[in-house]
């Protein structure tokens, strides 16, 4: 078996009596999309930030590309990129000259300078824009420039903080091809990310809740893990439907999502009808049923609360 | 753990960018330039503490010629000019506790007739002393006058009364060596131009990490493998050309507006005022580092700046201080600067005499630059 390019111990970092992770253990494969997925407070950012080097674990350790992040912080940073939630750039610097100041940095020979940056502008669509103050583009070019700029040095391992966070659809959707090119390139990418709905594009993902990694593993195991079929239902009375299907027998789970409520049942055909008989009986009008796959929402929901 | 060696073109690079920076914005550029130049102008003319044309209230009960004469020296001075007049002393204390005047004589009735006669006359001067400096400068020069009226009119009697020899008296004939017409201006100004670099060089990098921090490119340099000392160096250069370029800008407007002499040699304050903004450049780097927002940058740097200012001797001369808060103005390079501009524009004093106070700064700069350096590297932990 090949080396993980990261490779997590017993990963621990503790804010004074809080521990913001909790001793993370499990690998990345060399090539992989990586999700980790959480809430806000999960612990992600402070996990991003010690594999990336500038945050001391205060337990265990991590290899990134086989260096330690405790012993040797610094060789880490040769290894990777690292794009944090809110990527800096230079305001009052223009696109290019923000590239070239990250390419300066890593160094880049300049005879690869223009393949390179071709590359950059052709996937990011910046191109047209290079001679823009940073200062001056959307939120979504930004989280784009940013990228550009951690990627000018073909790092091995890309670390990306929340990058679709606060970015507009279209945005979202061309960061998420760009991360697949890297992967299809051979770049090991790991992403956190709180959208569930875009954990389910990563080869594999590992739930964080609280420091703790609740669940890993490919985001279509998880979800055919869950047991029972899933009804998505629609009720009058949202709040008294729900207390009132979590009081029934045949109901194993029931959670909000939004205006729909999302029923799990060991089996359809057997428990429905007395579910829906017990609700009409109790005055809540049914609006709308129909069974629907669980995604990751479903899958974290019912891990945090079993 | 790698040694903590300069890669030139990495540094080159962070040099480019914070140049390319500091002048992409025009209004930068005129804060770094323009401003230090006006503020000079301005200060130079405000920071003097001579008396002139000091509005003064007059209450004559002689109404002699000698009482007008003694008025009449007063004014011809240039240091007083007399705004009132009155018979009535109660009208001089109404116009000194309005605060219309500065100071008010009182002549008694019968000051002629004293004079006169050879016998001792008396004059009364009364001086608003919550204005305590000023009232001091002009006390000085009303009793100098006021005496020497004094002995001229008593030679005079003398002389008319027959003796054939005027009576003895001192010739005291006072000289200031190097500021011969003891203008404050003169001794302002250098001072002014050191407490200018001083906040320039504060300036300059006060902010220089704590915007990195603040707009995240911190972070990003960070996990880049730009070395802290390397980012250490590449903010404080440039910093060094800007405030060096405005210490020979408010020389140049020091020298060719307001005349002041420069006697001493330009080696001699090249090399201290590197030392100095060196200084100035390391507690605003230490202040950067500490930081977390630019706003408490700000903060912390204006509370330098201000004490720094009063323990120097620009406003308030270290050798009138208590003992034990002229120990403490020796942690303060801008007291130490200005004993050496003072020293190089108006004694021309070189090495010799000022090695003392530029060896402080040498160790001030060095000491304050090294331990911002070290901080730096332990916040990045």
């Amino acid at each position: 078996m090949t080396q993980p390019a990261i490779s997590l111990r017993g990963l621990t970092r503790r804010f004074g009596d809080l521990a913001a992770v909790d001793g993370l253990t499990f690998d990345v494969v060399p090539g992989e999309l990586f999700g980790l997925v959480g809430p806000d407070g999960a612990g992600k950012t402070t996990t991003l930030r010690m594999l990336a080097g500038v945050l001391r674990p205060t337990g265990g350790d991590a290899l990134v590309g086989g260096v330690s992040v405790a012993r040797d912080p610094e060789g880490v940073k040769h290894r990777i990129a690292y794009m944090s939630q809110r990527f800096g750039l230079y305001t009052d610097l223009t696109v290019r000259e923000n590239i070239d100041f990250y390419a300066d940095l890593y160094q880049v020979p300049d005879a690869e300078r223009p393949a390179r940056l071709e590359r950059l502008y052709r996937f990011s669509n910046l191109g047209s824009f290079e001679h823009r103050l940073a200062g001056q583009l959307s939120g979504g070019m930004k989280q784009k420039l940013g990228l550009c700029c951690a990627l000018v040095h073909h790092p091995e391992i890309l670390l990306l903080d929340e990058p679709t966070f606060g970015v507009d659809p279209i945005s979202r959707r061309d960061l998420w091809l760009i991360l697949h090119e890297m992967v299809a390139q051979g770049v090991t990418v790991f992403v956190s990310t709180s959208y569930l709905d875009e954990a389910e594009r990563c080869d594999h993902v590992a739930l964080l809740n609280r420091g703790k990694v609740i669940a890993l593993d490919r985001p279509a195991a998880l979800q055919d893990g869950l047991q029972g079929e899933m009804l998505a239902v629609r009720a009058s009375d949202g709040r008294r439907a729900l207390a009132l299907l979590r009081s029934l027998p045949g109901v194993r789970r029931a959670a909000l999502f939004g205006d729909t409520i999302h029923v799990t049942l060991g089996a359809r055909e057997r428990d429905w009808p007395g579910v829906r008989d017990a609700l009409e009986r109790a005055g809540v009008g049914l609006e709308a049923t129909h069974q629907i796959e669980p995604g990751l929402e479903d899958v974290f929901m019912e891990r945090v609360e079993p | 753990m790698s040694l903590p060696a300069l890669d030139p073109g990495r540094l080159g690079q962070l040099l480019r960018k914070e140049f390319r920076q500091m002048l992409r914005d025009p209004r930068a550029k005129r804060l770094l330039f323009i401003a230090p130049i006006v503020q000079l102008l301005i200060f130079g003319y405000a920071a003097t503490t001579d008396v002139r044309n000091a509005k003064t209230f007059v209450v004559d009960h002689d109404r002699s010629s000698d009482s007008r004469r003694l008025i009449a020296a007063l004014t011809a001075s240039g240091y007083f000019r007399v705004t009132g007049a009155s018979e009535r002393p109660a009208d001089l204390i109404a116009a000194l506790d309005r605060g219309d005047v500065l100071m008010g004589i009182e002549i008694p009735r019968g000051f002629a007739a004293d004079l006169g006669a050879g016998r001792q006359a008396s004059v009364q001067l009364l001086v608003d002393g919550s204005t305590a400096n000023t009232a001091n400068v002009a006390l000085g020069y009303a009793t100098r006058i006021i005496s020497r009226f004094g002995l001229e009119r008593g030679a005079e009697v003398a002389a008319r009364a027959g003796a054939a020899v005027p009576p003895a008296g001192v010739d005291f004939r006072a000289r200031a060596w190097y500021n011969a017409n003891l203008e404050s201006r003169v001794y302002n100004v250098p001072a002014v131009m050191g407490t200018i670099v001083m906040l320039m060089s504060l300036m300059l990098t006060s902010l220089a990490v704590v915007r990195e921090r603040e707009i995240g490119t911190l972070e990003q340099l960070m996990v880049s493998p730009l070395k802290p000392l390397e980012l250490i160096v590449g903010k404080t250069l440039p910093a060094v050309v800007v405030a060096f370029l405005d210490l020979i800008l408010v020389t140049g407007v020091a020298l060719l507006w307001f005349g002041i002499p420069f006697r001493g040699s330009a080696l001699v304050l090249i090399v201290s005022s590197v030392f100095y903004i060196l200084s100035g450049l390391g507690v605003g780097l230490l202040i950067s580092t500490v930081s977390n927002t630019q706003q408490e940058a700000f903060m912390s740097m204006f509370f330098f700046f201000f004490p720094a200012i009063i323990l120097s001797g620009f406003m308030f001369p270290v050798e009138n201080m208590p003992v034990a808060i002229q120990y403490i103005t020796l942690l303060d390079p801008i007291r130490h600067y200005l004993v050496v501009v003072r020293g190089v524009f108006l004694r021309g004093a070189g090495w010799s005499v000022l090695y003392p106070q530029i060896l402080i700064l040498l160790v001030m700069g060095v000491t304050v630059l090294g331990f911002a350096t070290t901080r730096f590297r332990k916040t990045v932990a």
